[in-house]
């Protein structure tokens, strides 16, 4: 979630102050995780700076909650341009899972229980998600479809890897040697070379 | 890994290192699991992991090359076919992928179905079949014929007729696998929501995550065998 932005698009609809904003905010996209305070004045002054808000009036009395912010076209146009354009697709969601695999086939550990324990953590989440779907408004149903599509999607990656990891060892397993076999050439060459001076040798490990 | 998953509460339905080939090829090779009064089970697992074939033992529509299959304290898979018959009619309801409606009847005579081979008469069974459909949003669809009903209705109607004799447990295979996405999540609520009003056991076979999410809790079947990484909350 884009909080800046967020916060430009609740402006848009009315010109708030920053109690109604961060109201406003946990009440939509908060979903057990209110903004806090700070970081609502703190965003407000660092869009008033760039000029995508401006303040209206200062109330009397002193601190923050007194400013009424407004949307300025600068702002109403970049509200405007994160609608409109598409979220990059993630390519990588699945890095620190994929990593875990490629490391656990090159180490001889049980990557398959390693998928398998994930599939649990995934299922169970699911499981939380649907009951909120279940028993919750249909606000609360869009946000855990979201959740339970993007799952479900992650649960097919594991099920594919599952199915594949004989043949994703059997080419970890390959590149590994690939890798060793040059290490060692390397190694080799090294060695015939003749040992450089300490800060040559410094120098050279630090670029490696 | 070991191959025994042990249900938390006593089970009403339960397999013991069951076995059944077909022909040469093995199909389970010794699947063990249980489910427990009011539990809805989820078998997941691959294509050909041998998911459906654990249900059919476990339903008594399949009788084990080895193993056991208990239900309700009384072994299942011992008994001859007319018996394992009648215990399907008296204590088991079926929903199937494809709804599996009889074409020349309509959708009351289709819920009220299980009723009527159970020796009730005709008005009795259909008096019991017609709240299933304002209960199942099939107001109004009494009499069509399944051509008439779509994927989603014709499934509604086919659980219904799995729940209207109040069976202990209800088996369900793929129950959403011919519907879209709403239709299938209708089906699963409605069938959750059924079965834990009526304290029915539920057996769901399927391969879809989304599906088993409504489950208590879900057990992974792979190679005729059921893993013991499972997950999920204590039945009631």
């Amino acid at each position: 979630m884009s909080v800046p932005v967020t916060l430009l698009g609740l402006l848009e609809r009315e010109p708030s102050h920053g109690y109604d904003l961060k109201r406003d905010y946990d009440l939509y996209f908060g979903r057990g995780k209110p903004l806090p305070f700070g970081q609502v004045y703190a965003t407000l002054s660092r869009l008033a700076r760039d000029g995508k808000v401006v303040i209206s009036e200062v109330g009397p009395g002193e601190g923050p909650d007194r400013k009424r912010y407004i949307i300025t076209e600068l702002g109403a146009t970049e509200v405007q341009t994160w609608l409109s354009e598409p979220i990059e697709p993630e390519p990588h969601l699945q890095t620190v899972l994929f990593a875990k695999v490629v490391l656990a086939l090159m180490l001889g550990r049980p990557a398959e229980q390693y998928l398998d324990t994930q599939r649990v953590a995934h299922l169970q989440r699911m499981r939380e998600l649907t009951e909120i779907k279940r028993t919750g408004s249909l606000m609360d149903a869009l946000l855990a479809d979201h959740g339970l599509f993007h799952l479900e999607a992650d649960l097919r990656w594991i099920e594919l890897t599952a199915a594949r990891l004989d043949a994703l060892a059997a080419d970890v397993l390959a590149k590994d040697i690939r890798g060793k076999d040059v290490r060692d050439k390397d190694v080799q060459a090294r060695q015939s070379e003749p040992r450089p001076a300490p800060a040559k040798n410094m120098a050279k490990d630090a670029r490696s | 890994m070991t191959d025994v998953e042990v249900s938390p509460v006593r089970p009403i339905i339960e397999a013991r290192d069951v076995a059944l080939s077909f022909g040469e090829t093995p199909a389970l090779r010794g699947a063990t699991l249980s489910a427990s009064r009011g539990e809805v089970l989820a078998i997941m697992g691959p294509s050909g992991s041998g998911k459906s074939t654990l249900l059919h033992c476990l339903a008594g529509i399949l009788v084990p090359d080895g193993g056991q299959v208990w239900f309700d304290g009384r072994r299942l898979d011992t008994l001859a076919e007319t018996e394992r018959s009648a215990l399907r009619r008296d204590h088991f309801g079926f929903v199937f992928q494809f709804g599996q409606l009889i074409p020349e009847l309509t959708a009351e005579e289709n819920v009220a179905l299980p009723l009527l081979l159970g020796g009730a008469r005709r008005s009795a069974a259909l008096d019991a079949a017609r709240p299933w459909f304002p209960r199942l949003g099939l107001d109004g669809l009494e009499g069509r014929r399944s051509g008439e009903l779509s994927g989603g209705q014709a499934q509604r109607v086919a659980l219904a007729r799995g729940l209207v004799a109040g069976p202990n447990v209800l088996f369900a295979d793929e129950p959403t696998g011919s519907l879209d996405s709403l239709a299938g999540e209708q089906v699963m609520d409605l069938l959750v929501s059924a079965a834990r009003d009526q304290g029915i056991t539920v057996v769901l076979v399927t391969h879809e995550p989304r599906v088993a999410a409504y489950a208590d809790r879900e057990v992974i079947v792979r190679d005729g065998r059921v893993s013991a990484y499972a997950s999920g909350r204590v039945a009631s």
